[in-house]
């Protein structure tokens, strides 16, 4: 990571109200290729808020997002992934009436090259493509630890594959950055650390990955830096260590939220 | 045996011979014509099946461009002097364009509201079919010249038969290679969930556009064809019960499942045939059977029978 070169993604003082409440409000945040960045806060903090403004699906009252240098603030959000970002999701978003291996080449969309006439003809470039989509889904399932279940319906898949799942259509689009939405949120230890070394194996790879956790053993290990936002705002970036440290946000998890659940256990 | 059930080619195949075997069972041409208009309205349906078994869009107006296929294979002969056949391919293109224009802005809407939206659509055709007096004949409906495929009048019940079974097949063939493409998974996809397929990069509008277009052209050819075989058409082939009919063949034979929706085709112009018994019961009855269908085999009768082949399968 040379510090002379420009931000992969660049989030600059963005913001968005809903009635009059401010969601997110003058977040900025920079992340460079490799890197992985967290992003913590209590539950209400905006976290996926902010996911929702970066990817597009909220359009930002205030700010820009810049990706690779261009501004994509406006951009819809399935172009973002042309420009090389792609994301999961908090509450799951599988394809649930496909299996396994249909939902990952549907990730791999971008990369097909028929034409919708071609696809009604059913050419011989249609049969082509699908075996090409069809080797990149299983080696993606293969990534991910799901080449087992393949072919299996996805609504058959316990919840834990199905987070693994998600990860790998987000990596069928071969984003330059990442955006997942607490990965291992109702994983178990196991699935957890699967997951753990998966994110750092896509990072070594030279993707930035942006990651909401609620689980701070993950976020604390792999994290190259940490954004804490409470009440939709910044309230401290850096180095896991130093962020764990911040004295606002002790307060912010502990003073807060932590003294009332004491208050409530001592009835 | 599974792959057998699950190959694209085994709808096909199937309905192939079912097609060559009906001629040889069917005792009169009443029942050959019965049979032709089982694979007009399967067609029609056909599209509702790549719209809403694909793409998961419901459309309540969908007769509404059957009427328009329809009117241009008896409006462009009779008024224009054109090619019968020449009309057919206009109307179908007429539709898409029509469909092209509406789908735009009413593919925003989701559920109800699409299902509203396309439903206004299909009344308003009907109305400007029984009010265009001069043009449509009115609520008396207008005749329908002959069709001359390159010089061979079609006429008769057998020949509209192996017409309209061609033009399924080609119809069920190309729902069937849209299923198996790129194009079938991006449907299927933002069918159940278009937030994650705009993640993959899918351009949701578009591909809902698309399938409502091709939806409209299906329908409109079937239209086309049903004008030219019946010699006469009225505004009552874009009404609104002919739409919901078209729907419940899409569901009642299993959505999404190409051979399923022939089915439903089957079953909805064949029984009604075959209850004249209850006179003015009739419709109940239909209505009575349509319940215990669906009750029975929720999910259609292809998918639902294919689910317990399969489970009885090692």
């Amino acid at each position: 990571m040379s510090p002379a070169k420009a931000p992969l993604l660049d989030v600059s003082g963005i913001g968005i109200s809903f009635g009059g409440l401010r969601a997110v409000d003058e977040v900025s945040f920079r992340v460079n290729a490799g890197e992985v960045f967290s992003i913590i806060g209590p539950n209400g903090a905006g976290k996926t808020t902010l996911f929702n403004l970066v990817t597009g699906i909220y359009r930002p009252s205030r700010g820009a997002v810049r990706l690779d240098g261009a501004d994509i603030t406006a951009v819809a959000p399935h172009l973002r992934v042309r420009s090389g970002m792609a994301r999961t999701f908090q509450n799951l978003q599988i394809f649930f009436r496909m299996s396994a291996v249909e939902n990952v080449m549907v990730g791999c969309a971008l990369s097909e090259r028929t034409s919708f006439l071609a696809d009604l003809l059913g050419l011989p470039s249609v049969f082509r493509q699908n075996r090409v989509t069809r080797e990149k889904a299983l080696a993606l399932l293969e990534r991910v630890g799901l080449a087992a279940l393949a072919d299996a319906p996805a609504g058959a898949l316990p919840y834990g594959a199905l987070k693994r799942l998600e990860i790998a259509r987000a990596l069928a689009a071969d984003p330059k950055i990442l955006l997942l939405d607490e990965p291992a949120a109702g994983c178990n230890a196991v699935e957890t650390e699967a997951i753990d070394h998966l994110i750092a194996a896509v990072a070594k790879g030279g993707v930035a990955v942006v990651l909401i956790e609620h689980d701070m053993k993950l976020v604390m290990k792999i994290s190259d830096r940490v954004l804490v936002l409470a009440q939709g705002r910044p309230l401290a970036e850096g180095a896991p260590r130093a962020v764990r440290q911040n004295p606002q946000v002790i307060a912010a998890y502990l003073g807060d939220i932590g003294s009332r659940e004491a208050d409530r256990a001592h009835g | 045996m599974k792959a057998v059930l699950r190959s694209r080619l085994t709808p096909l195949l199937a309905l192939a011979l079912v097609m060559a075997l009906v001629p040889m069972i069917a005792p009169t041409s009443f029942h050959l014509r019965v049979a032709a208009l089982v694979w007009i309205f399967a067609l029609a349906a056909l599209g509702l099946t790549i719209l809403m078994g694909y793409a998961g869009q419901v459309s309540l107006g969908h007769a509404g461009f059957l009427g328009i296929g329809a009117y241009a294979v008896a409006i462009g002969p009779a008024r224009l002097g054109l090619d019968p056949i020449l009309c057919l391919v206009l109307g179908a293109v007429l539709a898409g364009l029509v469909a092209y224009g509406v789908g735009r802005p009413i593919l925003k809407l989701k559920g109800y509201y699409l299902a509203i939206a396309t439903l206004g659509f299909g009344v308003i055709v009907a109305l400007v079919l029984h009010s265009e007096t001069e043009l449509t004949g009115g609520p008396d409906g207008m005749a329908v010249s002959r069709i001359t495929l390159f010089g061979w009048r079609v006429t008769g019940a057998l020949n509209w038969y192996w017409v309209s079974a061609g033009a399924l097949l080609v119809g069920a063939l190309l729902a069937l290679n849209i299923a198996a493409s790129p194009t079938g998974r991006a449907l299927r996809a933002l069918h159940d969930s278009e937030v994650a397929a705009a993640g993959a990069g899918i351009d949701v509008s578009a591909k809902k556009l698309a399938a409502f277009v091709v939806a409209a052209v299906y329908a409109a050819v079937a239209g086309g064809l049903l004008a030219a075989m019946n010699g006469l058409i009225t505004p009552e082939a874009a009404s609104f019960s002919h739409s919901v009919e078209l729907v419940a063949m899409v569901i009642i034979g299993g959505l999404g499942s190409v051979f399923g929706t022939v089915l439903g085709a089957a079953f909805l112009v064949v029984l009604p045939q075959t209850l004249t018994a209850f006179q003015e019961y009739e419709q109940a009855v239909l209505g009575l059977l349509i319940m215990v269908f669906m009750i029975f085999l929720p999910q259609g009768i292809v998918p639902s029978l294919r689910a317990l082949i399969e489970e009885r399968l090692p």
